[in-house]
């Protein structure tokens, strides 16, 4: 005999209007009888709508995971089981999507099919941390569930105090302003730490995240602990013939109001003969005019990376942006990236043995100082990572001519 | 030992490569593309410096999405886009076409089938969500519901470029917020301490963890009823729901303590401005499911305001940094009130230490 359905008059409201509706698909897993999930896609409904009357959630955490591994499993377990025994467990699995997000429809219809026979059929493409997440499994069925999508070469992400699912921006597969191998980094840098992903065992969570410019698709400045955006030191390319069509076709007055009056540092400015002057020295490589003039700008030529560190959300001293770290790492070579390698798991020992349990990097950088973290991973200090000196005068200063020499020292030694 | 019983050792694949998965055209191009355009709202159309050329069409999604609905955008990436796709940060999927005659018939399928085309330039794209009481064992609302109600409220401004620059929505369904930093966030924002359930604080709770979480040191260990418990000290709490998550008995969720708050002009980009956190500009607004039209008539009001009087290129938070707080909360009607003024670690740097004013 088929399970009747909970009425769902609430959420059937969310079903009417252009954009597409999460509830019918809900509806469309739990009328297909023909699937193991469809009895669980009911209660499931049937608890949603419960919520939506009561206005709270009703589900708790556990332990599940898979043999080897000991996170990517969020537990669900239903409090009002009672009612909706079918989806008393709906556990998610987190798993890493290939970097950039691209997908073959062979892939993605082997996902579909791998989830329907074990899960509840319900994909959601993404998570806020990048990964796929399969919702919807008994604890039973996490296994086989998992053993499958394995074997078709996914692999977990992370869950708990661990290294989490990185995020790549789609960068050089289809991005000018991409000013590095962002595909390259992302998965040397995560597969050379995976067993802090999937045997959490560090103070809290940490996430990389990789933008191929400044324009920061992937939002890595806030919400990574390690930030590695793409910029360049040398000057911005300049197509002068190209700057003067994008003049003749929106006008001086246009040009002038969006490009050149908006550079944030005053770095720009309209030639008499309506060609571009810029002043590189200036330039923070916002990517601001080279966003409106696609054609005629681009980044220079000399590209790397920046690293900030510390971003992260209110728990519990409130949100953070991170901070400059490393202002410029070459990255093209193979040891260029062996470099970029190295560091992250340097920061990663260094958060692992130092952090507070329930601390993040960022956290841990405010209570130890900036300038103490930058000594302990052997990074020199540089303007770029202020917005001005110190403004307080409370600081001990007498080692300063010994500290003054190692940075004329260090400009000597990297001075081009 | 019986192999039938041995469970599966797992090959530690880590992130798969996306070569494979890639669209050949892309694969073909790798680092080597020189300049795009927007032929019309919802297709990118790329050039590579050896003359390739590829245009991607954009579609919105509901991110949380059944077999059927992954699989109907297959038939579309099968029929059009030579078998594949990909996803954005905010669950737009992207269709990559070989010849511009392509992307009007996908087009066409993709609004039959349902999915908007639209979230380039400056467009309002996609929502970034959480999971809310579909998913989360803490959410003090449904994130998938409310971005439903948003972008069927907006599915004019997610099909069109109209606005100023692009604006970028997030909704959070705790205080925690998972959604990030938008140019208007719509997140959960307590208005009452918790109420313990005392009886499942004995057994259930680890209690220095739960001492430890609140940021304002508001929780104490109590003795109720002879049983080891909790209490709060409600004059300090400051309603974050915090130690929520490792103690489900402080309960923090309720009618009358639930409510929403927006926030405004949140950035992640470096594009002109640094890098800036939202603003709050309303709370207290009912978590009135299934549609949440309060705050869908602020998030347009706000957005109505921004279109007309922001200059091309603004995002939201930096129409407000040239037309001032005073401005903007007179052209949105929205109240400014004492819980504005900021008053955590750092608020000093939020005050106005000058002269600048505007009337
Ligand atoms: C025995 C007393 C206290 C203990 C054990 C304690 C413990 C803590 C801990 C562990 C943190 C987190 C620090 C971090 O995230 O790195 C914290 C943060 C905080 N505490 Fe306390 N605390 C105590 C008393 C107080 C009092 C009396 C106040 C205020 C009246 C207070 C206000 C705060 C604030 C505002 C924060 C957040 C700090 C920030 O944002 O940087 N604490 N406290
Ligand atoms: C060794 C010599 C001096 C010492 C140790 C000294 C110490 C101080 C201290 C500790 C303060 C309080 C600062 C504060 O509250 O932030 C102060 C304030 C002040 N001192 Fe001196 N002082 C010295 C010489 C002088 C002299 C020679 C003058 C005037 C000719 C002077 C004029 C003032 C004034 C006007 C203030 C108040 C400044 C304000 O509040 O803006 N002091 N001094
Ligand atoms: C702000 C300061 C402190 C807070 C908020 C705090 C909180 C707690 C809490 C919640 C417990 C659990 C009690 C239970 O489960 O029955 C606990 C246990 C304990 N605390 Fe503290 N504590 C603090 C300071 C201290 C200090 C300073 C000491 C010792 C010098 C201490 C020693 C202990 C011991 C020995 C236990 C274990 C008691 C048992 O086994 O039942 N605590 N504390
Ligand atoms: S972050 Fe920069 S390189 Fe990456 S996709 Fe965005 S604009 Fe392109
Ligand atoms: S990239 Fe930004 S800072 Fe540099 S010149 Fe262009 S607008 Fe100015
Ligand atoms: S924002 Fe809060 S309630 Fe929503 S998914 Fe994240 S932790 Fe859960
Ligand atoms: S709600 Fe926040 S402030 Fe209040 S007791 Fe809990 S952790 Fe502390």
């Amino acid at each position: 005999m088929t399970k009747k359905s909970h009425d769902t008059p609430l959420l059937d409201e969310l079903k009417s209007g252009p954009w597409p509706s999460f509830v019918e698909g809900l509806e469309r897993l739990a009328k297909d009888e023909e699937k193991p999930g469809a009895d669980m896609m009911k209660d499931l409904l049937g608890q949603l709508e419960h919520s939506y009357e009561t206005r709270r959630g009703y589900w708790k955490g556990g332990t599940v995971s898979v043999f080897g591994y000991g996170g990517g499993v969020i537990p669900r377990f239903s409090e009002v089981a009672a009612d909706y025994p079918e989806s008393s467990e709906f556990h998610t699995l987190r798993v890493q999507p290939p970097a950039g997000m691209h997908y073959s429809t062979k892939l993605l219809r082997d996902m579909c099919d791998i989830w329907e026979e074990h899960g509840s059929g319900l994909i959601a493409l993404h998570g806020q941390s990048g990964d796929i997440m399969f919702q919807g499994c008994t604890t039973d069925n996490v296994q086989p569930a998992f053993d499958d999508l394995n074997k078709i070469g996914l692999d977990m992400g992370g869950a708990g105090p661990a290294l989490r699912t990185s995020m790549s921006c789609v960068g050089h597969a289809r991005c000018e302003q991409s000013c590095y191998d962002e595909v390259r980094a992302h998965r040397e840098v995560i597969n050379g730490l995976l067993d802090e992903m999937h045997r959490p065992a560090l103070p809290y969570k940490f996430k990389f995240k990789f933008s191929g410019c400044p324009n920061d698709c992937v939002n890595a400045i806030h919400r990574a602990d390690m930030a590695v955006i793409g910029t360049w030191r040398d000057d911005m390319q300049v197509d002068q013939e190209e700057v003067k069509k994008h003049v003749a076709k929106v006008g001086r007055k246009q040009m002038i109001d969006t490009v050149v009056s908006m550079c944030p540092t005053r770095a720009l400015s309209l030639n008499d003969d309506d060609t571009l002057d810029v002043d590189d020295k200036s330039c923070v490589r916002c990517m601001h005019c080279i966003n409106v003039m696609t054609k005629a700008l681009s980044p220079g030529k000399d590209r790397g990376v920046t690293i900030l560190m510390g971003g992260k959300r209110s728990l519990k001293i409130g949100d953070q942006m991170g901070t400059v770290i490393h202002p410029f790492l070459k990255l093209e070579t193979d040891e260029d990236y062996e470099k970029l390698n190295e560091f992250a798991e340097e920061c990663i020992d260094f958060f692992a043995e130092n952090a507070l349990e329930h601390e993040r990097i960022g956290e841990t950088i405010d209570r130890i100082g900036l300038a103490n973290f930058l000594e302990a991973l052997d990074v020199p200090v540089d303007p770029n990572m202020v917005n001005h000196p110190r403004t307080s005068s409370y600081v001990r200063t007498d080692d300063w001519d010994i500290e003054a020499e190692k940075w004329f020292e260090h400009k000597k030694a990297t001075a081009k | 030992m019986n192999d039938a019983v041995m469970p599966r050792r797992p090959d530690e694949h880590g992130v798969p490569d996306p070569f494979p998965y890639m669209h050949p055209t892309l694969k073909d191009n790798y680092g080597n593309w020189a300049w795009h355009d927007r032929p019309r709202p919802g297709v990118l159309h790329h050039v590579a410096h050896g003359g390739d050329e590829i245009w991607t069409v954009r579609a919105g999604t509901q991110r949380q999405m059944d077999v059927g609905t992954i699989r109907k955008l297959c038939d579309l990436a099968d029929e059009y886009a030579d078998g594949f796709l990909r996803f954005t940060t905010r669950s737009n999927a992207e269709f990559m076409c070989t010849t511009l005659d392509k992307t009007g018939p996908l087009i066409e399928a993709l609004n039959e089938a349902g999915f908007p085309v639209g979230g380039t330039g400056n467009s309002v794209s996609m929502i970034s969500h959480t999971q809310g009481w579909l998913h989360c064992d803490i959410p003090g609302t449904d994130a998938s519901g409310v971005v439903k109600s948003l972008m069927d409220e907006l599915h004019h401004e997610f099909t069109h470029e109209e606005m100023p620059n692009r604006v970028r929505l997030t909704t959070s369904c705790c205080q925690i917020n998972c959604g990030g930093q938008g140019d208007i966030a719509i997140n959960v924002q307590y208005t009452k301490p918790p109420k313990i359930n005392h009886d499942l604080v004995a057994n259930v709770c680890e209690r220095p963890a739960v001492v430890a979480r609140c940021p304002v040191a508001a929780i104490r260990p109590a003795q109720v009823n002879g049983k080891p418990s909790l209490e709060v000290d409600e004059k300090k709490c400051i309603c974050c729901g915090a130690c929520y998550p490792p103690c489900p008995p402080m309960q923090i969720n309720g009618d009358d303590s639930t409510k929403l708050a927006i926030w405004v002009g949140g950035k992640h980009s470096n594009a002109r401005s640094k890098p800036t956190f939202h603003k709050l500009v309303a709370a207290n607004l009912p978590n009135n499911a299934p549609r949440w039209p309060e705050v869908a008539a602020i998030v347009k009001r706000i957005l109505q305001a921004y279109k007309e009087d922001a200059q091309a290129w603004e995002r939201l938070g930096e129409w407000i940094e040239r037309i001032g707080w005073s401005r903007f909360f007179e052209l949105t009607d929205l109240a400014f009130t004492k819980h504005q003024i900021d008053d955590w670690t750092g608020a000093r740097q939020s005050l106005n230490a000058s002269a600048h004013l505007h009337f």
